[in-house]
């Protein structure tokens, strides 16, 4: 069943700065061979997908999504999520411990684990609390974590006020080779918050969340993983003070790396000035000017990874005056067509971004995915990158429609994905 | 001293959000914010608040243009003020008033606000009057009422109270003349928390005011404020000299907590207006405050109390402008042209 052959299709692969018209041959679930377009002559049982004039590249790695279960069914599921995942060329999804009951003991992975084969569509991999509960107070079994198969460690949002714990838990970790996954967030400035500290926050009478709740939090945290040597991410970077700190630190052969959402690439605080609540995410949009710097910083990769920060909500997460409202965008679906919309803006190469989205985050989390080497799973991503289309909600597989890009137009879109070497979705 | 002028971008600034101010022919449908209205609009508020004043005056004090309409004041905020002179507005313009507290019914027992909302438009009302504690909560009304209901802001978080701004600038008018352009209006006290502030400032700089001044330690303000078009002062003296309206805001008594201020007594040795201090400015120069008056802790109660002070002027012309404000949004249906009623 999972034998397939995909013909003259264009495989992009940053593992192995692959650009190039080829067929693609899997067996078992596997890429068993890649060759010139035209080279591989099918036997009669395989099936084929004739790819041409389409672009192949690694299945997507989201290495951020919120799917909502356990705790938030009534938004979404693990299986409304994978299957949307899967509509967007995401094969891989990982996510973070702040579900409910939280990722901290390993009966919730095996929870999330039996539903992702359930559902039987993307991969999902899971983060484990960094401290217990996310209380920023006492450590969780770190190692029992990783045996059920955390890829990671983090406390998400949660504070963790005290230093000495946050040290003590970096260095647990790091006894484990464990990477901490950091979104940082000083909560005595963010707290109560719900926009960029800035002019348009002025004038709405919004309540700011100054760059400083992300610059202290960083630096706070480089000087821990300094001192404990621990592997560290840091995600959903929003400031240019805040990328500069991190070019810093890389610039001293500091163990790190960082992602940004997508939607941080394209939206600032200006986006909110209509009290729109379907930009209100966390952190904030911030000015032009740190929407740039982001840019750049992905562009010079300081920045190694563009993530979707998925957040999906029912509808009355988003019926309340701004403040009120709940944050976050539903993200998988705009997630390929926004990283697409950087290259045709010439920010940089296509190659280059499919990287950011493939073989960066699946490095960062450690896992066998994000390339299309020989033995390697058939994860694959199929798209036209010259169709247009307009987002609409009914064009949406998430349970979520809470994005500000609809109406938006775009160009590039997922015609099939193959996950093990399952054509689980074709357009 | 900062650079006045405003960039051109920035007049794009939440065009969208006062956009739903207007209906297709440009008439005033909502009253949600006094950013983006053209003097003309404003003007017209002050002209048709001109009218309505004579009639508050006389003994009989009612007039029969909104006769058949009901106006419902939902307050989801304590307020006795405001919410009395919205009602007493209405009621001279022989309109039918309910007054919902939501704060004491429906939320506490989970209702949504959509859920409020739909519940008391099913009543046929004509007008929303509403005070929130959320910013942005009037705009989020007014996108999700019927199209032929009018919701009028009377105050939504910090961000805008456009009624009282309005008749604060009928009280500059009438004593200072209809030309803004020759005046120096200074906001002194707590503008990062103050609607009331930030209404003023789109209102005055609509008219064309000749200057504009906020005066605030720089915990009580916020980011970027100079980019409303003000000019940012932190020393009284300095700050007040040769205003010629002088705007104190109330300080509330939990700033303290939060380390915004160490205390009552610097913040009134520093920021209260004595009659010492007031010496700096115009020797005509006006005294207003929004009210309720912390005497002795913004301002001192002989300037309260003085021959400057036009504060209990500014409460009795509130019922004129919110007259005036009711019948341009209720009766747009009078204008000749105007048929649609709604922008949806």
């Amino acid at each position: 069943m999972s034998d397939l052959l995909i013909k003259n299709v264009r495989l992009i692969d940053p593992s192995h700065h692959l650009d190039q018209v080829s067929d693609i041959q899997i067996l078992k679930g596997k890429i068993a061979a890649i060759e010139t377009a035209g080279s591989i002559s099918s036997n009669e049982n395989t099936r084929q997908l004739d790819a041409n004039n389409l672009i192949a590249i690694p299945g997507i790695v989201d290495c951020c999504a919120r799917l909502r279960e356990p705790g938030l069914e009534h938004k979404a599921t693990i299986h409304s999520e994978a299957i949307a995942a899967t509509h967007a060329g995401i094969t891989t999804l990982c996510c973070p411990p702040d579900t409910d009951p939280v990722i901290d003991e390993p009966a919730v992975v095996e929870l999330i684990n039996r539903k992702t084969s359930n559902t039987g569509h993307s991969h999902i991999v899971t983060l484990g609390a960094l401290t217990s509960g996310l209380n920023g107070l006492h450590l969780s079994e770190m190692h029992a974590l990783q045996q059920a198969g955390c890829v990671g460690l983090s406390n998400a949002r949660r504070p963790i006020k005290n230093s000495l714990i946050l040290k003590r838990a970096f260095a647990y970790a790091a006894t484990f080779d464990m990477r901490v996954f950091i979104e940082p967030d000083e909560h005595s400035l963010s707290k109560g918050g719900c926009a960029h500290e800035g002019k348009i926050a002025t004038r709405l009478g919004l309540k700011g969340i100054p760059v400083s709740a992300e610059t202290i939090a960083i630096g706070r945290a480089l000087e821990l993983i300094a001192e404990t040597g621990v592997s560290a991410h840091f995600g959903r970077l929003s400031s240019a003070a805040g990328v500069e700190m991190i070019k810093r630190a890389k610039n001293e052969h500091l163990n790190i790396t960082t992602d940004v959402s997508a939607h941080q690439l394209h939206l600032t605080e200006q986006d909110i000035s209509s009290f729109n609540s379907s930009c209100h995410v966390i952190p904030p949009l911030r000015s032009q000017r740190d929407m740039e710097a982001l840019q750049k910083a992905v562009a010079d990769n300081t920045i190694d990874a563009i993530c979707s920060d998925h957040q999906p909500h029912d509808i009355d997460a988003k019926q309340a005056p701004f403040a009120s409202t709940e944050s976050g965008i539903s993200a998988l679906e705009t997630m390929l067509p926004l990283c697409l919309r950087l290259y045709q803006n010439s920010l940089l190469d296509l190659p280059a971004i499919i990287k950011k989205i493939t073989h960066a985050p699946a490095n960062i989390l450690g896992i066998d995915a994000g390339t299309l080497a020989i033995g390697a799973a058939a994860d694959i991503c199929i798209f036209d990158e010259g169709e247009d289309w307009q987002l609409s909600e009914d064009l949406m597989n998430s349970s979520g429609k809470n994005t500000p890009f609809l109406g938006w137009n775009f160009q590039g879109r997922v015609k099939h994905t193959v996950v093990d070497g399952q054509l689980l979705f074709s357009d | 001293m900062v650079n006045k002028a405003t960039k051109p971008t920035d007049n794009l600034i939440g065009r969208d959000a006062w956009n739903i101010q207007l209906d297709n022919n440009g008439h005033l449908k909502h009253f949600l914010t006094t950013e983006g209205l053209g003097t003309d609009i404003l003007t017209q508020i002050l002209d048709t608040a001109e009218s309505f004043a004579d009639i508050n005056e006389k003994s009989v004090k009612k007039v029969p243009l909104l006769r058949g309409k009901t106006i419902v004041n939902l307050f989801f905020e304590a307020s006795t003020r405001t919410r009395t002179t919205f009602e007493l507005a209405a009621k001279r313009l022989s309109a039918d008033v309910l007054n919902i507290n939501i704060s004491t019914s429906a939320t506490s027992k989970g209702e949504t606000l959509l859920d409020t909302l739909q519940n008391i438009q099913a009543m046929h009302c004509d007008m929303f009057v509403v005070r929130h504690s959320d910013s942005g909560a009037a705009h989020y009304i007014a996108n999700n009422v019927a199209p032929n209901i009018s919701v009028i802001n009377a105050g939504d978080g910090s961000h805008a109270h456009p009624t009282q701004a309005m008749l604060d600038m009928f009280t500059i008018r009438r004593n200072k003349g209809a030309n803004f352009g020759n005046l120096r209006v200074a906001i002194v006290g707590d503008i990062l928390h103050s609607r009331v502030a930030r209404s003023q400032i789109h209102a005055l700089n609509n008219l064309n005011t000749g200057e504009v001044r906020v005066i605030a330690p720089k915990t009580l303000l916020p980011v970027d404020i100079e980019n409303m078009g003000v000019n940012v002062f932190h020393d009284l003296h300095t700050g007040i000299k040769n205003a010629d309206v002088v705007i104190m805001l109330r300080l509330q008594k939990e700033r303290m907590q939060g380390a915004l201020l160490p205390s009552e007594q610097e913040y009134f040795k520093l920021y209260g207006l004595t009659e010492e201090k007031l010496q700096a400015a115009k020797s005509d120069v006006i005294v207003m405050h929004p009210g309720p008056i912390n005497r002795g802790v913004e301002i001192d109660s002989t300037v309260a109390d003085g021959k400057h002070s036009v504060i209990l002027d500014q409460v009795s012309y509130g019922i004129a402008v919110r007259m005036a404000v009711m019948t341009m949004t209720l009766g747009r249906e009078k204008v000749a042209g105007d048929n649609t009623g709604d922008n949806k």
